[in-house]
């Protein structure tokens, strides 16, 4: 009777040190997934404090969001996967980086866009600048040169001579 | 040359008005549902108010249906209410309630208080129907037609031009389909 119960009770203690070993991995801290997650959820725009990303925010849904991406992380699934799940929900706006498609091609090119005109307009100002007809001093040694002397010599004159 | 010199600052500037201009009559909270043309999401949810029985989306299959997301919590919750009472006077529509994030007694007594307009209302707790349904700002409610697919959705309370320019008009064209 004795061996019975102590072998009930080494039993108990068994069960009971596996459901805390069980609950310890469930809780083990695990730094490549919170790096994994940290760095997808700051990819990631909260619905309702707009300007905050999910990482960020304390609003009710973003925690139930992290808690949805930390599951499917867990499950297995990649990035993109998890990215997918919440854009087939939410729709582009939840990714902070939109994706290069046609309704976005201004949105990513139109700095690239606006830059190439920036050259154009400046090239077109440069080349007039030193087109033909006109002078300004630098390309026309022959009577240009001698135009900017006298002009210098005259400035020259009315500022450091008394009247 | 010089006509262009001064009117292009002009024209670009004038550009950018039109387009601030517009983005101000737009309202930033409003996120178009990527979900609306889609098969609504299947839920299997529990009934709020007789506790153990459900209801799933495939049990509205063949009608014209609206969801509702409210909460005993949600304060413009209440701005809506009294629409969505003349609406299920009005007979024109079932509309089911999805109770989201909320207690159940917290939302029977809130029911209780102001009235019920649901057909039947069901628990969404931890809110992961809300979240397959695309919910980020209750209220919202979503038109599904007999198919089962999503035609509309309006982010935060129904008003009285959005029930009768949009949902009652696009209901009803709907049910005759």
């Amino acid at each position: 009777m004795g061996t019975r119960s102590s072998a009930t009770a080494a039993r108990a203690i068994i069960g009971a040190l596996m459901l805390v070993a069980t609950l310890a991995l469930a809780q083990a801290p695990d730094p490549v997934l919170d790096a994994r997650l940290r760095k997808l959820e700051s990819e990631l725009r909260c619905l309702v404090c707009q300007n905050q990303t999910l990482a960020d925010s304390d609003a009710s849904l973003a925690g139930d969001l992290r808690r949805e991406v930390r599951a499917l992380a867990v499950a297995g699934k990649s990035d993109g996967e998890i990215k997918d799940y919440l854009v087939a929900r939410y729709g582009d706006f939840i990714l902070y980086n939109p994706p290069v498609k046609s309704s976005t091609w201004l949105l990513w090119f139109g700095p690239l866009l606006l830059l190439v005109a920036g050259g154009v307009i400046w090239l077109a100002i440069i080349r007039r600048r030193r087109g033909p007809g006109r002078s300004d001093g630098d390309d026309d040694p022959s009577g240009g040169a001698a135009v900017r002397d006298e002009t210098i010599a005259k400035a020259k004159q009315m500022l450091y001579e008394e009247p | 040359m010089k006509a262009l010199r001064w009117f292009l600052p002009l024209a670009i500037f004038l550009v950018l008005v039109a387009f601030l201009g517009v983005g101000l009559t737009r309202d930033p909270r409003e996120v178009p549902s990527p979900l609306v043309g889609k098969p609504a999401p299947a839920f299997d949810l529990e009934r709020l108010h007789e506790a153990g029985k459900r209801l799933s989306t495939a049990d509205l299959k063949g009608q014209v249906w609206l969801l509702n997301v409210w909460a005993s919590w949600c304060v413009s919750c209440r701005v809506e209410h009294p629409l969505l009472m003349q609406l299920a006077k009005a007979n024109v529509v079932p509309v089911i309630g999805l109770d989201y994030k909320d207690k159940p007694s917290d939302g029977r007594a809130w029911l209780a208080e102001h009235g019920d307009p649901y057909r039947m209302s069901v628990i969404d707790q931890d809110g992961r129907a809300g979240i397959d349904w695309g919910v980020y700002g209750v209220p919202e409610t979503f038109v599904v037609d007999k198919q089962g697919i999503i035609r509309f959705k309006q982010i935060g309370p129904v008003t009285v031009e959005s029930l009768e320019q949009k949902i009652i008009p696009l209901v009803r064209e709907l049910q005759k389909s």
